[in-house]
């Protein structure tokens, strides 16, 4: 091989970068993201069924925003006829810390009435969070929105 | 006509996984096995086609006329297009490599109706140089973008990355500017072969073939973040799990995904084989690549026979004392 001592250390860089995400990843678990386990009990379903949650509530979001703020809607009713208010703090009454105690003081008691949260399982009030950062997505409404507390990190 | 083999091809590609993961339930095939072969003839493929290259004669220092090459001390040199320096000769790959300095000398000729009949016109043609640019870039960053799914954590680059792609924060989620100027540039692309009749004469079913792939992955990734929802968490444990040796087919992945990967896995092992291979040959340009100092350094042809030499030291050596005897006059005594 002609200049083959460059031409060599350039393949095994760029095979070095093809195999990148072998050697990040190795030996770590691939456990996904923490997110808290809300319950679902038989009132208390999220806004659509949970796999259609998981895939789409970004568009539900901008659906739901478009109608409050666009046509003055202020609900929203569901595929199974459940109707529910339009607002981001709807997702929060059952997406948030519950019952425990938030130093930040930031998570809604108030809007936790609604008992979904167990607080055995839902300890954690990272629940949009840390999905987030596991799919490395960062929505930028809680920049103006209330939300909970984590959710702005 | 041409055109239309390749786009067949790449419809049936589609078909091929649609039926594959819907009527005969293959989703492991299409989802770890296909990938995986992929990917080891794409790697394979890559380094031997490139080994095999650099095993070929290197011809001697081509010095273009491009830029004035180094003369007499009053005459300018142009130290980047015409080099005498290693440095030189960086910067002139960097800009081969990274803004495409040779296809933005693209020119183009014409017939034009002059006062005395026709006349030859040569003009400064961007276009394809800027459409390469945009095709090519977009292409990068999409692909240091997916990074984001393969990875856990994901390093701050490609979160930046990510975040600029989608500063215009149109919808949610948000358009990626590389989405919409990729597409443009492949049908720009597509359009200038079978628009320009010279350039659609000299295209060939493997000129058109990657642009279909890649439209068509473009497409399919598109409709996958837009329009077909899938679950991200899902895929991203996915390919984790690809990377990891264990991979573990995620459940209720709608079939886009796969048609999405199954394209990209035939891009990445028809790759060797075909002219996108000019990824790691545009490293080796031999026009581009070397120093120019054809003259100020003795360059020796590498694949000379080593020849066994008589000097005339030896001759006289051999044969001096008969040189003597004769009378011939001798250098050493
Ligand atoms: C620039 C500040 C700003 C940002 C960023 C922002 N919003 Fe809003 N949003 C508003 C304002 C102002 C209203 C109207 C509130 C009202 O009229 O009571 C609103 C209303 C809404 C509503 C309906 C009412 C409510 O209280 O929830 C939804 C849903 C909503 N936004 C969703 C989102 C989502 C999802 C994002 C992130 C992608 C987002 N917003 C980002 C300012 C913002
Ligand atoms: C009435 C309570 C309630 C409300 C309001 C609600 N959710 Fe849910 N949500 C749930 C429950 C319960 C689950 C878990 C369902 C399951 O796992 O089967 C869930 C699941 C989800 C999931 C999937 C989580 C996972 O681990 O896969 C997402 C995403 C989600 N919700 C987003 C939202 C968003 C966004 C809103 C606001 C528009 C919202 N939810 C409003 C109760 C609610
Ligand atoms: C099951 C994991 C999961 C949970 C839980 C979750 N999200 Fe998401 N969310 C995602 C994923 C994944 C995306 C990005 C989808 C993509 O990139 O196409 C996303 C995107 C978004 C976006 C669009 C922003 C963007 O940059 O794409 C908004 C807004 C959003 N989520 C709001 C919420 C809110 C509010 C909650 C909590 C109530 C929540 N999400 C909980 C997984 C989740």
């Amino acid at each position: 091989m002609y200049k083959g001592g460059k031409i060599i250390a350039a393949l095994i860089i760029f095979v070095a970068f093809l195999t990148f995400p072998i050697f990040y990843n190795l030996g770590k678990a691939n456990a996904g993201p923490d997110v808290p386990v809300v319950q679902q009990t038989a009132t208390t379903q999220c806004v659509e069924p949970a796999e259609y949650m998981r895939a789409n509530h970004m568009q539900l979001l901008n659906k739901w925003r478009d109608s409050f703020v666009q046509q003055g809607k202020t609900e929203y009713v569901n595929s199974q006829g459940k109707t529910f208010e339009i607002s981001l703090q709807s997702c929060l009454q059952c997406h948030s810390t519950g019952t425990v105690p938030n130093a930040g003081g930031a998570s809604i008691p108030a809007s936790n009435t609604g008992g979904v949260s167990n607080p055995a399982l839902n300890t954690s009030d990272q629940f949009c969070v840390s999905c987030h950062n596991y799919a490395s997505v960062k929505p930028t409404c809680w920049s103006c929105h209330s939300g909970p507390e984590g959710a702005t990190k | 006509m041409k055109a239309l083999y390749s786009f067949l091809a790449v419809i049936v590609l589609i078909l091929i996984a649609t039926l594959g993961v819907n009527v005969a339930n293959m989703s492991s095939v299409f989802g770890i096995i296909v990938p995986y072969l992929a990917f080891v003839v794409f790697v394979g493929g890559f380094v031997y086609r490139v080994i095999k290259w650099g095993k070929s004669p290197v011809p001697f220092r081509i010095p273009t006329t491009c830029g004035q090459q180094k003369s007499l001390p009053w005459i300018k040199q142009s130290k980047i297009e015409n080099p005498t320096s290693a440095l030189g000769v960086i910067v002139r790959m960097a800009l081969e490599i990274l803004f495409f300095r040779s296809l933005f000398r693209n020119t183009k000729t014409e017939l034009k109706e002059g006062p005395y009949g026709p006349q030859l016109a040569y003009g400064s043609a961007k276009w394809l140089w800027f459409g390469s640019l945009v095709f090519h870039w977009s292409f990068l960053i999409i692909v240091i973008r997916h990074l984001r799914l393969f990875i856990e954590p994901v390093p701050f680059f490609v979160q930046m990355l990510d975040g600029l792609d989608g500063m215009l924060q149109i919808g949610l989620p948000p358009i990626y500017l590389t989405d919409l100027f990729f597409v443009v540039a492949v049908t720009f692309l597509f359009l200038r072969r079978i628009l320009i009749p010279r350039v659609k004469y000299i295209s060939l079913p493997a000129d058109y073939f990657p642009l279909f792939m890649i439209f068509s992955i473009a497409v399919s990734g598109i409709l996958m973040r837009y329009f077909y929802k899938v679950d991200i968490i899902a895929i991203k444990e996915f390919a984790i799990g690809l990377a990891q040796f264990h991979p573990v087919i995620p459940q209720g992945i709608g079939v886009i995904f796969y048609v999405h990967i199954f394209l990209v896995s035939v891009l990445f092992a028809y790759f060797p084989l075909s002219k996108l291979m000019h990824m790691g040959g545009i490293f080796l340009s031999p026009t581009r690549n070397m120093i120019s100092n054809n003259r100020m350094v003795r360059h020796i042809n590498p694949w000379n026979p080593v020849l066994e030499v008589h000097t005339y030291e030896h001759y006289e050596d051999e044969f001096r004392e008969k040189m003597k005897k004769v009378g011939l006059p001798v250098e050493k005594e």
